[in-house]
């Protein structure tokens, strides 16, 4: 069990941001993320666009903002979960919370701060009529163990980046790999296109396009599938996997189960005071929530993790007061024993 | 003289609805939408306008000459459901006095 005084759902820009905010305060926070890499939206979709209104910088890359947000909380020492999502919440008898992702991962504690933007990413699946009745029988949408496909037949749809990857790394693991395409173009970084190009051209895989898969059949697993071709026509082939891979779309998901006010795809929060939702100790701060005159920019994220921390210190210190510091005042002490502070102006005097 | 446009856009339900889009405030289709409350919040121009998500994608029905699609959108639209030869990403057309009268119909949701 995972405990930590400020659990932070979300690792994107405000997330981490609330680590740093918290860590003032003397707040350890540990954060739970679907993706991978902290960073959200920022390292997964756009790390190397700019960004023009982070305050301070006429212009950072999406993907540096990211490393100048862990870096300026890494003092902080915050704990991370990732490549797992938040799945289930539970109040308990002492008033705190037990979060449990979706890998059974437990995290206990006072506060919890939803800073999970557009949701957490989840594949997108194509419009195939029994498609959820395959998932894990045959079915895949990301490819965790590539083992799972040795001398197996596999199918894969897709005309980006990951369907060309993996065609070219399963065509040397399974018995058989065939790439169907809507297209006959695909859009990929161009070596990887050559290389499907020149499998396709020795015969070591077959390429379908342009064509769609229409149909699974099978009984308890997969067995074949069908796809139409341009003319209208079905075709079947047989096959033990198939893995369709059209990208990611961000999904709210499991937290919109949590007995909180969603509206417009957000959580609601009071504005008024400290991005409170209707649950007393369960915070959303950034994209994910949702006010009058809400607008959903980084900047603001920050803002409104800043006020959320303020909160939360006098739910985790009940009777404390609690007085504005600023740093170049008072420095910053790291949780790991480091010291950050002003340098002290030199007093001597002339003669 | 005016410097708006009339535009129309069939919703995801099917109703039509006849707007002004205003052509001096840098807008694009998505953005009209959104103006118009058209489309629920968190459904339509997820990713910002940057051709990364489908959300914004419409059919256009008038014959209207729209900007070309840059590479950016036709590997979105490569890689998006429900997609039609007149299928465009609303967020990559900007709205120009040209553009008086077009009709377009937004793609069921994902």
């Amino acid at each position: 069990m995972i405990k930590t005084d400020i659990l932070i759902i979300g690792a994107g820009p405000t997330g981490l941001f609330a680590v740093f905010e918290a860590g003032l305060l003397k707040l350890k926070c540990h954060l739970i993320d679907a993706l991978a890499e902290p960073g959200g939206q920022c390292s997964e979709i756009y790390p190397k666009k700019p960004i023009y209104d982070i305050p301070a910088y006429p212009e950072i890359l999406a993907g540096d903002l990211t490393k100048k947000l862990l870096e300026q909380s890494k003092q902080f020492k915050p704990g991370f979960t990732l490549g797992e999502r938040a799945e289930t919440i539970e109040k308990q008898a002492d008033g705190t919370f037990l979060v449990t992702t979706n890998k059974g991962t437990q995290h206990n504690a006072p506060v919890v701060a939803i800073a999970g933007g557009l949701g957490s990413f989840e594949p997108r699946k194509p419009a195939i009529k029994n498609l959820s009745d395959y998932e894990d029988h045959g079915v895949a949408y990301m490819i965790k163990d590539p083992e799972v496909y040795r001398n197996k037949r596999v199918v894969i749809a897709g005309g980006g980046d990951s369907a060309l990857d993996w065609t070219i790394f399963l065509s040397q693991v399974a018995s058989s790999v065939t790439l169907i395409h809507r297209r006959t173009e695909f859009r990929g970084a161009l070596d990887s296109v050559e290389k499907v190009q020149a499998l396709k051209d020795k015969g070591v895989i077959d390429l379908i396009t342009p064509a769609e898969v229409t149909g699974l059949y099978g009984g308890n697993k997969l067995d074949s599938i069908t796809y139409s071709v341009s003319n209208g026509d079905e075709k079947r082939i047989n096959t033990d996997f198939f893995i369709p891979l059209f990208g990611l779309s961000p999904k709210l998901g499991p937290i919109a189960n949590w007995g909180l006010e969603i509206e417009k795809n957000a959580i609601k929060v009071n504005n008024a005071l400290d991005y409170q939702t209707n649950i007393p100790g369960i915070f959303a701060i950034g994209d994910v929530n949702t006010y009058p005159g809400k607008l959903k920019l980084i900047l603001c994220g920050f803002h409104e993790a800043t006020l959320m921390c303020q909160s939360a210190y006098k739910i985790i210190n009940p009777g404390k007061r609690l007085v504005l510091k600023y740093t170049t005042v008072t420095g910053i002490d790291g949780f790991d024993g480091t010291r950050k502070e002003a340098p002290k102006s030199v007093v001597k005097s002339i003669d | 003289m005016s410097l708006d446009i009339s535009i129309k856009i069939t919703d995801r339900s099917g109703v039509m609805h006849t707007i002004n889009a205003p052509t001096d405030m840098a807008l694009n289709l998505m953005e009209v939408v959104r103006l118009y409350e058209l489309a629920p919040d968190g459904t339509i121009g997820i990713c910002g306008g940057m051709a990364m998500c489908a959300s914004c994608q419409c059919y256009v029905q008038s014959s209207h000459q729209l900007s070309e699609k840059t590479a950016d959108e036709e590997a979105m639209l490569s890689e998006a459901f429900n997609v039609q030869p007149n299928s465009r990403l609303g967020c990559q057309i900007q709205i120009n006095n040209q553009m008086d009268g077009l009709e377009v119909e937004l793609a069921p949701e994902e």
